[in-house]
């Protein structure tokens, strides 16, 4: 992105009387567009994927009537939520409630910008990628613990406290987990990582140092279950306790802001995990449809096909009571994390 | 004006703006918020200062870690236990008169001290000199703070514990 605007304002062009910051600010604002709508098509797809899978799976057939094998169902959702009035209760605080889903969406957004969806062509390429997008989705519990607040509601605050508690528990062992990794490559950087895994899929981190590796993948796709709220985590938003958790006091626009965050979510924490762990935008077969636009392919398909593994364990498994959340991440992710940083350590010195 | 200047200070005015939020709202989850802002505003001049990995940090300790915990608490004490927390203003002349004398004699050095300037730092990675330098020139510190900051938690720990029966 800077070397592009860089590469703009040496040129000698049409925009050479145009003022470099507005030039800058508006490359910026066309960028962050770019994945805002992406984050929406993003939802489109998931949301509808999640249906059909969801259906499938219980012998149903799912949404049929709008579009062909029902296609169409989710753009005609979004249409809808776009009409439907919004309402505010009477005492909330106004100014939070609505900043609140935009906090949201936007921490889903710097997070999106950061993941490495090609060799050719960077968003944005940071020397800390990896520490960046742990700190940038920090921010989404801030804003869940303020739209729990703001919206003067004992299910929205218990709500927004949960998924607080909740998320800094899970923190800790899906840092961890990716600090395995980390470890070996001994860089932040999403490039670095990836270019540290060329090659056929047994390069993959996943395979290495067997079987710590795979431990650690394990631990940080639990954790990161739990860091989107995601069933058997979904405790925040828990229907049968808690109406919708924070969302309860939510309606048209806001809503669908949430739930465009959470499924952008979604495809970070896969994104993270397919990029530390399953060989980033490397092809899994050597040099077979490797590199440029094909990394796009095989990134996406790899962050994807763990949002279908997320899908499937959303229909499979029961939610889990609010002591067991904190057993699993404090007494059992946390201990074995340590455990494979140490034995990955040991190995690497030995 | 230049992409630099302008992007301190729009950095600069969110800042600003945040923390006068932050020190005159009544309603204390207001002044979290604006905090939070601040924070924003202090991390993005880091990374204008190419210090990437420092606004990161400060961002994810400070946003995902202090902030969180702060809300928590005041959120549990003033919607759950019904404890009303505000901030009001207390001996309003005294505090006018310190403030006021502070801001002068910092006013006035500002504008004596005669400041170098530094070209500006080219963006370059940085955490990998940072971990050298923790593991290398800066080790004892670093231990020493590991060990303060564990004897700490180990201390939280043992309060929070219930009494054994």
């Amino acid at each position: 992105m800077q070397e592009l605007i860089a590469s703009i304002l040496a040129g000698e062009n049409f925009l050479s009387d145009v003022p470099p910051v507005l030039i800058t600010v508006v490359f910026m604002s066309a960028a962050g567009l770019l994945f805002a709508s992406l984050a929406a098509i993003n939802a489109l797809i998931a949301v509808y994927l999640e249906r059909k899978v969801s259906a499938h799976m219980q012998d149903r057939l799912g949404p049929m009537e709008v579009g062909p094998h029902g296609t169409l169902q989710t753009l005609a959702d979004a249409v809808k939520l776009l009409l439907k009035e919004d309402i505010v209760p009477q005492n909330a605080d106004r100014f939070l409630h609505t900043l609140a889903p935009f906090l949201v969406f936007a921490a889903a957004i710097g997070a999106l910008v950061a993941l490495p969806y090609s060799s050719a062509f960077l968003f944005a390429n940071f020397d800390i990628g990896v520490l960046f997008v742990i700190s940038i989705t920090s921010l989404t519990v801030i804003a869940i613990i303020i739209a729990g607040w703001a919206s003067n509601n004992k299910w929205s605050l218990l709500g927004g406290m949960r998924s607080a508690a909740q998320i800094v528990s899970y923190e800790i062992p899906t840092a961890l987990a990716l600090l395995v990794i980390i470890m070996q490559v001994g860089s932040l950087n999403f490039q670095q990582i990836a270019t540290a895994q060329t090659g056929w899929f047994w390069h993959w981190h996943v395979f290495q140092f067997f079987p710590f590796n795979l431990i650690a993948f394990l631990i940080f796709f639990v954790a990161s279950l739990a860091e989107v709220n995601r069933t058997p985590f979904d405790l925040p938003e828990a229907e049968s306790e808690l109406v919708a958790g924070f969302m309860t006091e939510y309606s048209g626009f806001k809503w669908a802001v949430f739930m465009l965050s959470e499924y952008a979510n979604m495809i970070v924490v896969t994104g993270v995990g397919a990029a530390v762990f399953l060989g980033a935008h490397q092809s899994p077969f050597g040099n077979f449809m490797n590199g440029g636009v094909w990394g796009v392919f095989w990134f996406v398909g790899k962050a994807y096909g763990l949002v279908l593994v997320q899908i499937w364990l959303r229909w499979t498994l029961p939610r889990l009571r609010v002591d067991q959340l904190m057993y699993t991440s404090w007494k059992v992710l946390t201990p074995f994390a340590f455990a494979c940083i140490f034995a990955v350590g040991l190995w690497m010195i030995l | 004006m230049t992409t630099f200047d302008f992007t301190f200070y729009a950095f600069s005015i969110l800042t600003l703006l945040s923390a006068s939020v932050m020190v005159f709202s009544k309603n204390l989850i207001h002044c979290a918020v604006g905090l939070l802002f601040a924070f924003f505003g202090i991390a993005g001049i880091y990374v204008l200062l190419a210090a990437d990995f420092l606004a990161a940090v400060q961002v994810l300790i400070y946003v995902g870690g202090i902030l969180v915990l702060l809300l928590f608490g005041v959120m549990l004490s003033q919607r759950i236990a019904g404890v009303n927390i505000e901030t009001g203003t207390l001996q309003f002349i005294p505090a006018l008169l310190v403030c006021g004398v502070v801001f002068a004699i910092l006013t006035h050095l500002a504008l004596k001290t005669r400041w170098s300037l530094m070209p500006l730092a080219e963006m370059a990675p940085t955490s990998r000199t940072i971990g050298n330098l923790l593991m290398t020139e800066y080790l004892l510190p670093f231990e020493i703070i590991s060990i303060l900051l564990l004897a700490a938690l180990v201390g939280a720990a043992f309060m929070a514990r219930r009494e054994a029966r």
